[in-house]
């Protein structure tokens, strides 16, 4: 069990920096996702931590030790990998028994070890096999089985799920979860969908170009985006955005007049498509026309083309009566559901 | 995954498969024939006539120590070879799997002894060991070391070896640097993690991932070794000194067309076709099973 601790944590590859100073507190025992676009940093970050890449400026610690110069097996890490990265001419019980015993663990010790690991992980029929004759679950689930028999202070997920498929990727998101819950380990688990950051995380660090652009809880990031950008990647439909300068004509201009004093600074506005709500003129705050709506059972998916040609997606309850394709439609929403952006992307403050 | 082409012209085929045929038959069936054919004679010294001895030449080569012997020497110097060079190769390997800066250049500087043709291998070596003139052999002298290769047995042999796997290494090198990048990074990162040093990875994840590799090395420098190293030998001690360094595809040569007993020459070459035969027996068996995975 361990913190993590990042100090302007810096990466470079000769003269290109990929990662621009990143500071971060990670508590004992949370589960930190780390999440981002391809090319974001976020791997890299991760493998700074294992020790797979070099620390070019900064600190990261791990417990009271700073880790910058020590080799990875120094560390008390374990790390899952996307393509599982087992032996292949190993059996199960080889692959997982591999570390411990390394670590000069007794062999009475390890076969209780891995034993009671794969048990955990419904892995007990396999041991004998080779990851060959394994399906990618059964493979994923020994990777971690490796991880886990060590009792490391860390595990460290580099996007696992993403060779598995949707349903099984739900399924094994479930179960990281909990594994990581019952055993207490602090985690940090590199994602790049965001839906695995939402659901798995205790806090999320939003990640784009080398810049950490937020760290908070999922709610916080989903209700109080620090950014343009953050707004945009969390969240599916995304946040729509309108130009502060073309707002002119429409009503919404009155609502962001409420906003007051950070009025002058406003480049961007933001909105959740299920804050916008179809309503008469009188109330409507943008009028446009509504492109197709897309029915997925529990809710409806409309977009809606504003008279200055933005597009806007409105997220609406599956059961209500959806305008015809084509037809003139108006939007309402409360002030207190928008989101006020400046010229450098950045929120402003309420 | 078979893929059947129909041919609607019944000799076009045959055209086809006619070339690789014909040089089969003439290079390697004709000769191999000629081989068995001679074997059961004795031809008299001038080539005039030939006498029928059956198994004859076999008998007498079987009970012939200096034969055995060669048997012997050709064992001990296709292992050396095949160590000597697979070692070397393997280690340069691992090396320059490490290299980031400038690893091409270090590649192609490494791959380029295998442009050398054998003969030219043997006289390079030759000229550095040569006891008059040789410029190492000098140096040996200067230290104490009295070299002479051409007295001496085992430093004979010594020398063919280090010239014959000199050469090789650079085949061996391609080979295993290939299979040393064909291994997932992610494999090797997860043993790192999992606490083995660099040594403790190399024997426990590298070694056993590269086996289909080495098996396939391990063949074809044996066949190297057995069959292609004839110029090398025959530049740098002729087989020499007393037969220290005569292998068998160097005895046929030198009992026939030096000694000129066709005869036995021709049952050698029988011998070393059947030796051919199990070596390539061994090696279908094996890589087809893939040795470790």
């Amino acid at each position: 069990m361990a913190k993590i601790g990042f100090s302007n944590v810096r990466k470079s590859y000769g003269p290109t920096e990929v990662i621009h100073g990143v500071d971060a507190e990670i508590a004992d025992g949370e589960l930190i996702v780390i999440v981002g676009p391809s090319g974001c940093g976020k791997s890299t970050l991760l493998r700074m931590v294992a020790g797979l890449e070099t620390i070019t400026a900064g600190e990261i610690r791990i417990g009271d030790r700073v880790v910058n110069d020590l080799e990875p097996r120094e560390r008390d890490i374990a790390m899952v990998f996307q393509n599982y990265a087992l032996y292949p001419h190993m059996s199960v019980f080889d692959n997982m028994a591999y570390g411990l015993k390394i670590a000069g663990v007794p062999k009475a010790e390890i076969a209780e070890r891995v034993a009671q690991a794969a048990k955990m992980l419904e892995l007990e029929p396999y041991l004998d096999r080779k990851p060959r004759q394994l399906s990618g679950g059964q493979r994923q689930r020994v990777a971690m089985g490796r991880a886990i028999v060590r009792k490391p202070s860390v595990f460290l997920f580099d996007e696992p799920l993403s060779n598995l498929d949707a349903k099984l990727r739900v399924q094994m998101r479930v179960e990281i979860k909990t594994l990581q819950r019952r055993l207490g380990v602090t985690s940090l688990y590199v994602t790049h969908d965001q839906v695995e950051a939402m659901t798995m995380a205790d806090r999320i660090i939003v990640m784009n170009g080398g810049n950490a652009e937020q760290v908070g809880t999922p709610l916080a990031v989903y209700h109080k985006p620090a950014t343009v950008f953050v707004g945009g990647f969390i969240g599916s439909p995304p946040m729509n955005f309108l130009q502060a300068a073309r707002l002119q004509a429409s009503g919404l201009l009155r609502k962001v007049a409420e906003v007051g004093g950070a009025a002058g600074a406003l480049n961007t506005v933001g909105v959740r498509p299920e804050h916008l709500a179809f309503c008469s003129e009188g109330e409507a705050v943008l009028s446009g026309k509504l492109m197709i709506a897309e029915a997925l059972g529990a809710e409806t998916l409309a977009h809606v083309e504003l008279d200055d040609g933005e597009r806007m997606i409105v997220r609406i309850e599956g059961g209500r009566e959806v305008p015809a394709a084509g037809a003139r439609v108006h939007l309402s929403c409360t002030s207190e559901h928008l989101h006020y952006f400046g010229a450098d992307g950045k929120r402003l403050p309420d | 995954m078979h893929k059947h082409v129909v041919f609607n012209n019944r000799v076009l085929p045959y055209l086809l498969l006619a070339p690789q045929i014909l040089v089969t038959l003439v290079f390697f069936f004709w000769p191999a024939g000629q081989a068995i054919y001679q074997s059961a004679y004795i031809p008299d010294p001038f080539g005039l006539s030939s006498q029928f001895v059956g198994f004859g030449n076999f008998e007498f080569l079987l009970r012939d120590r200096y034969y055995l012997a060669s048997f012997k020497t050709t064992v001990v110097f296709s292992t050396l070879v095949t160590v000597v060079s697979m070692g070397a190769a393997l280690w340069l390997a691992v090396m320059a799997d490490r290299v980031i800066k400038g690893s091409s250049a270090y590649k192609t500087l490494l791959v380029w002894p295998y442009a050398v043709a054998p003969a030219v291998a043997g006289v390079l070596w030759l000229f550095m060991f040569n006891p008059n003139v040789g410029l190492v052999a000098w140096y040996l002298k200067a230290m104490g070391y009295n070299w002479n290769h051409v007295l001496n047995g085992d430093e004979a042999m010594g020398l063919v070896v280090v010239a014959s796997a000199w050469r090789q290494i650079s085949y061996n090198f391609l080979f295993f640097l290939a299979g040393l990048q064909a291994i997932p990074r992610s494999v090797i990162e997860a043993a790192a993690i999992d606490g083995a040093s660099f040594a403790r990875r190399f024997w426990t994840i590298v070694f056993p991932l590269l086996s289909p590799t080495t098996f396939f090395l391990l063949v074809v420098n044996v066949v190297y070794a057995f069959f292609e190293t004839f110029g090398v030998i025959h530049t740098i001690t002729g087989g020499g000194p007393q037969q220290a360094t005569t292998i068998l595809v160097y005895k046929v040569f030198s009992d026939g067309f030096v000694g000129q007993d066709l005869g036995s020459s021709a049952a050698q070459s029988v011998i070393l076709l059947f030796v051919v035969g199990l070596l390539t027996v061994v090696q279908f068996r094996y890589i087809e099973r893939k040795v470790h995975y």
